[in-house]
C-alpha cells in the first residue's frame, strides 16, 4: 500500500515535470484560460449596447421629432443617417450601416391626434435574426415609453394593470453573470481533456509508454499517475477563472466553496477520465487531439452555454446525459449565483461520479490489457 | 524555366504522399467528413435560441375571481405552464429546485386596486440565465394584455397604444435561426479542417525529424508547402460541399448571392486557416504546443469573437478592436451577406480583400519561417 503510494507520487512528479518544465508549455496551459475568460466575459452577451439606425421621417412634425429625440436620448440608439427617399432604405440595410431603419409616414401626427393608432414602420437587418429581434424589442420599449407619456399628456387613462418585473439572483439581468461562471467549466474541460489525452498519446507516439508498462507500476498506478496531475492542473485553471469572475468582473459569489469544489473535483474526474478514454483509441497525438475535439465540440455546443438545453429535441437531450459539461455548468452557475447546496445538486453529482468511475476504471483496464 | 517538369514531379510525389497519409489516418477522415456531418446535425437540430415553454409558479394571494381569471390567461398561453404556489418563498424554492423558471405574484389587494384602476402584478424571473429571463419577461406581456383586453369591456377602459410598431425582418422574414447558423457553420468547419490538421501534421514532421530528412533532398521549401496545402485544401472543400448541400436541402436556407462568389469567399477563408495552421506549426515545432495554439487562435475566436453567436456591436471597444484581427469575423460577415442579402459589393469586396491579404501574409510568413530553419 505504502510503496504503491510512493510509486504513484513518483509518477505524478514525473508528469508535472513533463508538462511544467518547459516554459512555453507552462504558458500555454495558464495563459489561455486567463485571456479567454476576460475576453469572452466581455464578448459573450446577448444584450446590445449600441443600435445604429437610420430614419425616414416623412411627417417632420412635432410628434415625430418627439419620438426620435426619445430614441436618441436612450443612449442605445445611434442615428447614422436621415433618409429622404424610401428607395434609400435597402442600401442602408444592405451595407450594414444601420441595423434598423425607422419609417414615419406623413400622416403620423394627424393619426396620433385623432386618437390613433399611428403606425411606425421598422425594417430590421435579419442577417442575424437574434440581434435583430433584440433591437426590435428595445425599439418597442422606447415606443411604450412614448405612448405612456402621450396618454398622460392627453388625458387618456393608462393601462389598467402594470407589470412589475423583478429578477432573482441577477438583479440587472446582466448575461455576464451567468456566462463567466459557465466559463469555469467550459475552459477547464477543454484544458483537462486535451491535456490528458495528449499526455498519454505523446508517450505512445514516442514509445515511452511501453517502457512505462514494463516498470513495476501496476496499471491502476499508471492511471492514477496520469489522472492526478491533470486533475490538479484543471483545478488550478478553474480557480484562476473563479478569481477573475470575482475580482475582475466583480460578480458576487453567493455560494459555498466546499460545494463548488466538490462539484469541480467530480467534474474534472469525469473530464480526465474521458481524456484517458480518448487516449486509449488514439495512437498518435494528432488522433488524440482530433478525437478529443470531436467530443468537446458537441459537449460545449450542447451544454446550455450558448443555447438553452430545454429547447433541444428529446433524443438529443437523452444522449447528452453523458455530457459532463452539462452538469458542470449547472453546478457552477447555481452555486455561484443561487447558493445551491448539495441537496439541490444531487442530480448533477451522481452522473458525474458515474462517468468518472466508469471512464477511469476503463482506463486502468485498458492499461492492463496493453500490458498483457 | 527549364526545371519546371521536375518541380511539378516533386510536388506531385509529395502531394501523393501527403494524400495517402491523410486517407490512411482515421482521424483525418473523421475531421474531414464526420466532423462536418456532426456539426450539421448539431446546428440543425440541437441549437435554438427560442424558449418554447416556461414554467411559472403562480402565487395568487388575492384569490378573487379577477386574479383567478388572470392566472387563467397564463394557463391559456402556449408559452406558459402554470403551477400553483402558496407563498413567494415556496415559489423561490421551486425556482431553486429547477421546478419553475419564474413566478407570477398577485398581491392580496389586487382586485380592490384593479377596480380603482392602478393594479399591479409582479413577474419574478430567475436571472441566472439572463437571456431566457428576458424572453420570459417579454412572453408575460401577452397573457396580461389579453386579460386586460377581455376585462376592458366590463371594467375600466383600455385602448391600444397611440403609436403601434409594424416591424419587418429583412433577409429572414420567418425569423428562422438556421438562416444565420448555416453561414456560421461553414466558417466553423473551414476553421477546424484548415487549421487543426495542418498544424499537427507539420509539427509532427519537425518533432520526428522527417522534415530535416526531406530538406536534404532536392525538394524546395515552396514545393514542400504546396504539397502540404493541397490535400488539406481538398479535405476542406469536401466539408464545404457537405455544408452547402445541407444548407440547401436540409435547412432550405436561400442562397441570394451568387454561388461562384460564395465559393471564392469560402476558399479564401480556407487559405487563411491553412496559413495559420502552417505558420503555427512551423514556429513552435511541437505538436502539443501547436494544437493548443491553434485552438486558442482559431477555434475559440471563431466561435465567440466573430459575430456568429454574439453580436460584435454589443462588445466593449477594446474587444471590438481585437475582433478586427479575427479572420472569422470577415468570413462570417461575408457568408451571411452572400447567403441572405445577396451580392452587396460594399460589404463583399472590402472583406474579401482583407481575407486575401491575411492569406497572402500568412503564407509568405510561413515560407520565410521555414527557409530560416533550413540553414
Amino acid at each position: 500500500m505504502r510503496s504503491s503510494l510512493y510509486r504513484i507520487l513518483a509518477l505524478v512528479q514525473k508528469e508535472f515535470l513533463a508538462v511544467l518544465k518547459d516554459p512555453r508549455s507552462r504558458t500555454i496551459i495558464f495563459l489561455p484560460p486567463i485571456l479567454q475568460s476576460i475576453l469572452f466575459g466581455y464578448a459573450a452577451s446577448f444584450e446590445l449596447n449600441s443600435v445604429p439606425y437610420a430614419v425616414l421621417d416623412q411627417d417632420r412634425s412635432a410628434a415625430s421629432a418627439a419620438l426620435l429625440s426619445r430614441l436618441d436620448g436612450s443612449g442605445i440608439f445611434h442615428r447614422q443617417a436621415d433618409l429622404s427617399r424610401a428607395g434609400d432604405i435597402s442600401a442602408c440595410i444592405d451595407s450594414s450601416r444601420a441595423l434598423l431603419v425607422i419609417q414615419i409616414g406623413q400622416d403620423f401626427e394627424r393619426h396620433l391626434i385623432m386618437g390613433g393608432p399611428a403606425q411606425v414602420q421598422v425594417v430590421a437587418d435579419g442577417r442575424n435574426s437574434n440581434t435583430a429581434g433584440t433591437a426590435l424589442g428595445y425599439f418597442g420599449n422606447v415606443v411604450d415609453g412614448f405612448n405612456a407619456d402621450w396618454r398622460s399628456g392627453h388625458g387618456q387613462a393608462g393601462p389598467p394593470v402594470q407589470i412589475v418585473m423583478r429578477s432573482w439572483y441577477n438583479p440587472n439581468l446582466d448575461s455576464r453573470w451567468g456566462m463567466v461562471p459557465s466559463l469555469i467549466g467550459t475552459l477547464t474541460l477543454v484544458g483537462a481533456m486535451m491535456l490528458t489525452a495528449m499526455s498519454v498519446a505523446r508517450e505512445r507516439e514516442q514509445g515511452t509508454f511501453d517502457q512505462l508498462l514494463v516498470t513495476p507500476f501496476r496499471p491502476f498506478e499508471i492511471m492514477a499517475g496520469k489522472a492526478i496531475p491533470n486533475l490538479a492542473i484543471g483545478l488550478a485553471q478553474s480557480t484562476t477563472i473563479l478569481l477573475i469572475a470575482q475580482f475582475w468582473f466583480h460578480i458576487p459569489f453567493s455560494g459555498s466553496f466546499v460545494v463548488l469544489y466538490s462539484g469541480l473535483g467530480l467534474f474534472l474526474m469525469a473530464a480526465v477520465g474521458l481524456g484517458l478514454l480518448v487516449s486509449s483509441i488514439a495512437a498518435t497525438m494528432q488522433q488524440a487531439m482530433l478525437y478529443a475535439f470531436l467530443l468537446i465540440m458537441p459537449f460545449a455546443l450542447l451544454s446550455g452555454l450558448v443555447t438553452p438545453v430545454t429547447t433541444m429535441p428529446k433524443l438529443l437531450q437523452s444522449l447528452l446525459l453523458i455530457n459532463p459539461l452539462l452538469y458542470a455548468l449547472d453546478i457552477t452557475k447555481r452555486v455561484y449565483l443561487e447558493n445551491a447546496g448539495f441537496a439541490q445538486l444531487v442530480p448533477d453529482f451522481v452522473p458525474l461520479t458515474v462517468i468518472g468511475i466508469l471512464t477511469l476504471s476503463f482506463a486502468a483496464w485498458f492499461f492492463r490489457k496493453r500490458l498483457a | 524555366m527549364k526545371d519546371w517538369p521536375a518541380k511539378l514531379r516533386r510536388i506531385r510525389a509529395l502531394t501523393l504522399k501527403e494524400t495517402r497519409q491523410v486517407l490512411r489516418d482515421p482521424s483525418s477522415v473523421a475531421i474531414g467528413v464526420a466532423f462536418p456531418l456532426m456539426m450539421i446535425l448539431l446546428f440543425g437540430y440541437g441549437l435554438s435560441l427560442d424558449v418554447t415553454q416556461v414554467t411559472i409558479a403562480a402565487v395568487d394571494l388575492d384569490a378573487s375571481s379577477d386574479s383567478a381569471a388572470l392566472v387563467g390567461a397564463f394557463r391559456l398561453s402556449p408559452y406558459f405552464r402554470v403551477i400553483a404556489a402558496h407563498s413567494i418563498a415556496e415559489a423561490k424554492a421551486l425556482v431553486l429546485d429547477r421546478q419553475a423558471d419564474g413566478a407570477l405574484l398577485i398581491s392580496s389587494d389586487f382586485s380592490r386596486r384593479w377596480h380603482l384602476g392602478d393594479a399591479q402584478v409582479q413577474i419574478l424571473v430567475n436571472g441566472t440565465d439572463a437571456n431566457q429571463a428576458r424572453i420570459m419577461q417579454a412572453y408575460a406581456q401577452g397573457p396580461v394584455a389579453s386579460w386586460s383586453a377581455e376585462y376592458a369591456g366590463s371594467v375600466g377602459n383600455v385602448s391600444t397604444g397611440p403609436v403601434v410598431v409594424v416591424d419587418r425582418m429583412w433577409f429572414n422574414e420567418s425569423n428562422d435561426s438556421h438562416y444565420f447558423l448555416v453561414p456560421g457553420l461553414i466558417v466553423l468547419v473551414m476553421t477546424i479542417i484548415g487549421a487543426f490538421l495542418t498544424a499537427m501534421v507539420v509539427a509532427r514532421e519537425w518533432e520526428r525529424g522527417t522534415l530535416e530528412a526531406l530538406f536534404v533532398t532536392p525538394v524546395r521549401v515552396g514545393e514542400f508547402l504546396i504539397s502540404k496545402l493541397l490535400p488539406y485544401f481538398g479535405l476542406g472543400m469536401i466539408g464545404f460541399v457537405l455544408c452547402l448541400l445541407a444548407g440547401k436541402f436540409l435547412f432550405h436556407v436561400p442562397l441570394r448571392g451568387s454561388l461562384p462568389l460564395l465559393c471564392l469567399a469560402s476558399t479564401t477563408y480556407l487559405m487563411v486557416t491553412l496559413g495559420i495552421g502552417l505558420l503555427v506549426s512551423t514556429v513552435v515545432k511541437s505538436q502539443f504546443l501547436a494544437s493548443q495554439l491553434v485552438l486558442l487562435l482559431t477555434y475559440l475566436p471563431a466561435m465567440m469573437l466573430s459575430g456568429l453567436v454574439f453580436d460584435l456591436r454589443s462588445m466593449p471597444a477594446f474587444i471590438q478592436a481585437v475582433t478586427y484581427a479575427v479572420p472569422a469575423r470577415y468570413a462570417v460577415a461575408l457568408l451571411q451577406t452572400l447567403y441572405l442579402a445577396g451580392d452587396v459589393g460594399s460589404v463583399i469586396w472590402p472583406k474579401l480583400a482583407v481575407l486575401t491579404a491575411m492569406a497572402v501574409a500568412l503564407l509568405v510568413l510561413t515560407r520565410l519561417a521555414t527557409r530560416k530553419r533550413l540553414f
